[in-house]
């Protein structure tokens, strides 16, 4: 099942994914697939190297649809965090 | 309002060095983040789904106008412009970065305000009835002894690990309006013999994944025994509670695995063996605390009220105000004021910056400068003269504030939720929202009457589903959002734990779901019944069969 590597960014919490030149972006489309284990460990052990750098924390790895080429989340809790946002409208944007 | 001395004020400037000095080693990995969670957690600070969240603590839901323009300052500044009103009376920031912390945290200490306790094993921020000091029901202000649970329990080094949270609630009032049989202990201000006044003791209540009403734990304790007997409590539990088991760790699990019998006989033994320790406070202490809590000092004034009346019939909004949100007070000439942060389109109890700055100058020019935030998410005016009411109502109304419907259906709790809660299984907010438009129609939501709805997205409850006369818990059904179903619960004098209905449902069914329950309550209820009491005496059965029909 492909897969990604996904964290919150240490300094502020962002979420983030392992690009395929090692860093860590915001952009879910933009993320370094991993297509069976062998590459998924690898991606886990440059993210062990990242935690260890205090860059990340909390990294995992996350099942990724491809349907569209890029990685897209599955589950409603990756779509959120892919969003960046909520899914509803903050009080102080427009109603 | 307590008022810190130069003791609290240097405690908490050498505690937010102590925190600024863990997030700088933090930053330059000579800490894990195994060795920080715990301290940042007793700063109030979480990691969530899109960012740090700080729970700032609200002591017993007490704030000064001052204190809420440094939120909004706070929320404007570090934060996405928002903050969150908890249902433990505390304000929540969503978009907080961790870099910034330190810095907001010093923000906070300039109006002596912090974020310790507000999560962590340990004892959280005390909450209270929000109309303390203005209740028309009001036996003692509860606000004089949970300020002294406070201090007491503030880095109490006896009680800073504990096996799990743990949640007081005071009320000082006939009603109970701080929910105090859904705490670890909650407390109850009662009159004694010969015209005293001391404390019934309530244990083991709480909400969670598994859901108990506190017991009666000591019929009257006097008010010089207070903190040696609450001592006793914890230092049993913190014995004898399971630390072995997140899930089987909080206080309620402990008194319902040994009975209320056992635990007190435990209690009482050990609080004979300590009570001579000078854990009591000296009453010149009690008598400084509660020089800190002097009524205020309310001059006579008398309502027009023919105008008033001319107003109520001329504005259809205003009289619907009146009657949902103006509370009576112990002062006949004055009202206690509820400003509801529920309405379309707002996720509940979100408030912007601008909004509280315009809440902390009304409360300036009318309240006293005082604003209670209540455990249901809404912001309270404890003392307004009657004569004000109008040109309160205008003001508000200009900020758009003004929604009457407190203890309606539209008044729903709701959690964070997936939305950005790192726990949550479902989403609670757009379920609050889309509920809150299909009951948009506030003579719609009249007509239904006192209702109160909570949405939880997990089982942790924070959301108080348990307790809501309809509660709702969003489950993960293979990889779905589904929604249960409770009715009958109350956080009220006659507290009680909803009963699950049935299947849940998916997010797009909830809507239909609680229309079809209102309706049948409407088709069951008798003249002036609540929701409430017409499910406790017809009982499940009819909402089921309307809901599930003979599935």
């Amino acid at each position: 099942m492909p897969s990604v590597m996904t964290a919150n960014r240490l300094q502020d919490g962002a979420v983030v994914y392992l690009s395929d030149n090692e860093n860590w972006i915001t952009e879910l489309a933009s993320a370094r697939v991993a297509e069976d284990g062998t590459q998924l460990e690898i991606l886990q052990k440059i993210a062990a190297e990242a935690t260890g750098k205090q860059i990340i924390i909390g990294a995992y790895p996350m099942d990724v649809d491809l349907t569209t080429g890029a990685p897209a989340a599955k589950s409603v809790r990756e779509k959120i965090r892919a969003a960046r946002r909520p899914t509803i409208a903050a009080v102080n944007e427009a109603r | 309002m307590y008022r810190y001395d130069e003791f609290d004020r240097t405690f908490l400037i050498d505690r937010n060095r102590e925190f600024r000095n863990q997030v700088e080693r933090r930053l330059k990995g000579e800490l894990t983040e195994d060795q920080f969670k715990p301290l940042r957690l007793m700063n109030g600070l979480y990691l969530q789904l899109h960012a740090y969240m700080l729970r700032v603590a609200i002591p017993y839901g007490a704030l000064t106008a001052r204190q809420l323009r440094q939120l909004a300052m706070i929320a404007r500044r570090w934060d996405k412009g928002f903050g969150h009103w908890t249902t433990r009376q505390n304000i929540q920031f969503n978009w907080i970065k961790l870099v910034d912390v330190p810095d907001i945290l010093e923000a906070l200490a300039e109006v002596d305000m912090h974020a310790i306790q507000t999560s962590g094993n340990c004892i959280r921020n005390v909450t209270a009835d929000p109309y303390a000091g203005a209740a028309a029901d009001e036996v003692e202000d509860p606000r004089i002894w949970a300020e002294i649970l406070r201090q007491w329990s503030t880095n109490h080094p006896e009680f800073t690990f504990l096996p799990r949270k743990f949640k007081f609630a005071i009320t000082g009032a006939l009603e109970d309006r701080a929910a105090i049989a859904f705490h670890d202990i909650g407390i109850r201000i009662v009159g004694g013999p010969n015209g005293t006044v001391g404390f019934k003791i309530f244990v083991g209540g709480g909400q969670g994944r598994t859901p108990y009403v506190a017991q009666e734990m000591k019929a009257f304790l006097k008010p010089e025994e207070l903190l040696s007997y609450l001592e006793a409590m914890l230092r049993v539990y913190n014995l004898h509670g399971r630390r072995d088991n997140l899930y089987k760790a909080r206080i309620k699990i402990l008194v319902n695995a040994i009975g209320i019998d056992a635990y007190r006989a435990q209690v009482e033994e050990e609080w004979e063996r300590t009570r001579q320790e000078d854990i009591d406070l000296p009453a010149e202490e009690v008598a400084r605390i509660r020089s800190h809590f002097t009524p205020p000092d309310l001059e006579a004034r008398p309502l027009d009220a023919a105008a008033f009346a001319k107003r109520r019939a001329e504005d259809a909004g205003f009289d619907r105000w009146v009657r949902r949100n103006v509370i009576g007070h112990k002062n006949p000439d004055y009202a206690i004021v509820s400003i509801a942060f529920k309405e379309p389109g707002r996720p509940p109890g979100d408030a912007s910056a601008e909004e509280m700055e315009r809440v902390a100058d009304a409360a300036d020019r009318f309240s006293r400068s005082e604003l209670r935030i209540t455990y249901t998410q809404n912001v309270i005016l404890p003392h307004v003269a009657r004569a004000d009411l109008i040109a309160l109502y205008d003001e508000l109304k200009e900020a758009g504030l003004v929604a009457g419907n407190t203890d309606l259906i539209t008044d729903i709790i709701a959690c964070p939720g997936l939305d950005y809660c790192n726990l949550a299984n479902a989403r609670s907010i757009p379920i609050a929202e889309a509920i809150t438009d299909r009951f948009a129609d506030p003579e719609r939501a009249e007509q239904v009457g006192d209702l109160r709805l909570n949405i939880s997205g997990c089982i942790n409850a924070c959301g108080h589903h348990h307790a809501g006369h309809i509660g709702i818990l969003g489950v993960d059904k293979k990889g779905t959002e589904h929604y249960q179903i409770t009715l009958g619960g109350s956080p009220d004098n006659d507290a009680s734990v909803g009963d699950i209905l049935g299947p849940s449902f998916p997010a797009e069914g909830v809507p239909d779901a609680i229309d079809t329950i209102i309706d049948t309550y409407l088709a069951q209820r008798n003249d002036g019944e609540t929701f409430l009491a017409t499910y406790r005496r017809i009982g499940a059965t009819p909402f089921k069969e309307t809901l599930y029909g003979t599935r």
